[in-house]
C-alpha cells in the first residue's frame, strides 16, 4: 500500500510540475527572501559576534516572510476555473487535498531553505559552534510547523476581503510558540550554549498537535461556502 | 426577562462604585509600592475576566461547530470582543503599574509575554470576523479560536522556559496577602466577573438584535424585488 492516496500523489505531482514549470512561487520566495536578508543587514550592520546573536531571529523571519508568498497563491490558484468547487464536489476526502498541499509548500519552502542557507552562512559569516545535525532536525520540524498551519489558514482566509493581508494577520499570532521555538534552538546550536532539546521537542509538539487539529477540521473550512 | 438586564446592570453598577472605594480607600496602603499598588484591584479581576471571556469563546465556538446554534455564534463573538477589552485593561495597567515598582514600562516576562499573545491572537480573530463576508465565516472564526485555544499551553511552555533559561529579577514572589486586602480583591474579582458577564450578555443582545435586523432587511429586499412598485407595509418589530 503506498504511503500517500492517489489523490494526494495525483495534486502533489501536479502542484510540483506548475511550480517546476513557471517557478512563480520559488523565485519570488528567494528573491523575497534575498531583500529581507539585505535590508536587515543594511538596517543592523553587525559584526560576527552580533550577528551569531541575530542571525537566527533574521533568518527564521526571512523564511515566514517568504513562506507567506508561497502560501497565499496556493488555493488561489485553485480558484481559477473553480477546481476548487469541482473537488469539493467530488468523492475525494478533503484530508487528501490538504496533505498534497502541505507537502508540496513544504517542499518549495525547504528547496528555498537549502538554496538560502549557504547565502547567509556567506553574508552573516556564520559557523555553527553545536552540533550541525540538529540544525537538520530543527528546519524540517520548524518549517513543517510554519507550513502545516499556514496551508491551513490560506484555505481559511481564501474568501475573505484582503486575503494576501488576513494570511500573515492570523497566523503569526498562533506561530509565535513555533517561531520562538526555532529561533531558539538555532541560537542555541550556533553559540553552542545549552542544549536544544526542548526547543525540539516543543516544535514536535507544536507539529503534532496542530497537524491533527488541521486534518480534524480542515473538512469544515474546505466545504465552509 | 426584559427587565433583567437593567436591575443587573444597576446593581453591578453600584457594586462597581463600592468596589472602586473599597479600593481605593478602604484597603490598607501596600509598605514598599505605596498607593500604586491599589491598581492590583482592577489589574488582576480584569486579567481573571478576559481568560473567563476567552474560555467562553471556546466553548461556545466548539458547540456551535458541533450544533450549528447561531446563538452559540454570536456570544462566541461577543465574548471574543468583550475579552479583548478586558485583556486591553490588563495591557495598559499593567505598564502603569511596572513603571513605579519595577522601573519599567515592559518585561518579555512569562505572564507578560503570554497575555499579550493571547491579546494578539483573539485580535486576529476578531480581524477574521471583520474581514471573511461569506456566509460561512462563524464556522471559520470558530475553528480559528480552537486553533487559537490549542496555542495557548504552547506559548505558556515555550515562554515559560524562555525565562526560566533567562530570569529576570523584577517578578515578585508570591508572598502573602494581608486579609483586608485579600477581602478586597476578591469583592472586585466577583465585581468585575460580573461586569464582564454584564458586557458579554448586553453585547450578545445587540449582536442577537443586528442579526434579526439584517435578516428582516434581506427579507424585506426579497419582498420588494417580488413585488416592484408597491410599498412593503410591513411593520418592523
Amino acid at each position: 500500500m503506498s504511503l500517500l492516496s492517489p489523490v494526494t500523489r495525483a495534486t502533489l505531482l501536479k502542484d510540483i510540475r506548475l511550480e517546476w514549470r513557471s517557478k512563480d512561487a520559488l523565485n519570488s520566495m528567494l528573491f523575497f527572501s534575498l531583500l529581507v536578508v539585505v535590508i536587515f543587514s543594511f538596517s543592523f550592520d553587525p559584526n560576527a559576534e552580533e550577528s551569531r546573536q541575530i542571525a537566527p531571529g533574521l533568518i527564521w523571519v526571512a523564511f515566514l516572510f517568504s513562506t507567506v508568498v508561497a502560501l497565499n497563491q496556493t488555493w488561489a490558484r485553485e480558484l481559477r476555473n473553480h477546481a476548487l468547487d469541482a473537488y469539493r464536489v467530488s468523492p475525494a476526502s478533503p484530508n487528501s487535498l490538504f496533505l498534497a498541499k502541505t507537502l508540496g509548500n513544504f517542499l518549495f519552502v525547504t528547496v528555498l531553505e537549502a538554496l538560502m542557507a549557504p547565502l547567509f552562512v556567506v553574508f552573516y559569516n556564520l559557523r555553527s559552534i553545536g552540533p550541525v545535525w540538529q540544525l537538520l532536525l530543527i528546519g524540517v520540524l520548524g518549517t513543517f510547523a510554519l507550513v502545516v498551519n499556514g496551508t491551513f489558514f490560506a484555505a481559511l482566509s481564501l474568501r475573505t476581503r484582503m486575503r494576501e493581508i488576513m494570511l500573515p494577520v492570523i497566523l503569526f499570532p498562533v506561530s509565535i510558540p513555533a517561531i520562538q521555538a526555532m529561533v531558539e534552538a538555532t541560537h542555541i546550536v550556533l553559540t553552542g550554549e545549552g542544549t536544544a532539546r526542548f526547543w525540539i521537542v516543543l516544535l514536535l509538539t507544536y507539529d503534532v498537535v496542530f497537524t491533527t487539529a488541521s486534518l480534524a477540521l480542515f473538512g469544515l473550512i474546505l466545504n465552509a461556502e | 426577562m426584559k427587565r433583567t438586564f437593567p436591575i443587573l446592570a444597576a446593581v453591578t453598577a453600584l457594586l462597581l462604585v463600592f468596589g472602586t472605594y473599597q479600593a481605593l480607600v478602604v484597603a490598607p496602603t501596600e509598605r514598599t509600592m505605596g498607593d500604586v499598588q491599589r491598581i492590583f484591584y482592577y489589574h488582576v479581576p480584569s486579567a481573571w475576566t478576559a481568560f473567563c471571556l476567552f474560555f467562553l469563546n471556546l466553548v461556545a465556538s466548539v458547540i456551535y461547530l458541533i450544533r450549528r446554534n447561531t446563538s452559540a455564534d454570536a456570544l462566541a463573538v461577543s465574548a471574543a470582543e468583550t475579552g479583548v477589552v478586558f485583556c486591553t485593561v490588563v495591557l495598559v495597567t499593567g505598564p502603569l503599574w511596572a513603571r513605579p515598582v519595577w522601573g519599567i514600562w515592559w518585561t518579555w516576562d512569562m505572564r507578560l509575554t503570554s497575555t499579550l499573545v493571547l491579546w494578539l491572537i483573539y485580535v486576529s480573530y476578531l480581524l477574521l470576523r471583520r474581514f471573511s463576508d461569506s456566509a460561512q465565516t462563524p464556522v471559520l472564526a470558530a475553528v480559528l479560536a480552537i486553533f487559537g485555544a490549542l496555542d495557548v499551553p504552547l506559548v505558556y511552555f515555550s515562554i515559560w522556559f524562555f525565562r526560566t533559561q533567562h530570569p529576570q529579577p523584577v517578578m515578585g514572589g508570591g508572598g502573602s496577602l494581608d486579609p483586608r486586602m485579600l477581602r478586597v480583591f476578591l469583592l472586585n474579582l466577583a465585581v468585575f466577573t460580573l461586569y464582564g458577564a454584564l458586557l458579554c450578555w448586553g453585547r450578545y443582545r445587540i449582536e442577537v438584535m443586528r442579526r434579526q435586523v439584517e435578516e428582516t432587511r434581506a427579507l424585506e429586499a426579497l419582498l420588494d424585488d417580488g413585488q416592484a412598485g408597491s410599498s412593503p407595509a410591513r411593520s418592523s418589530r
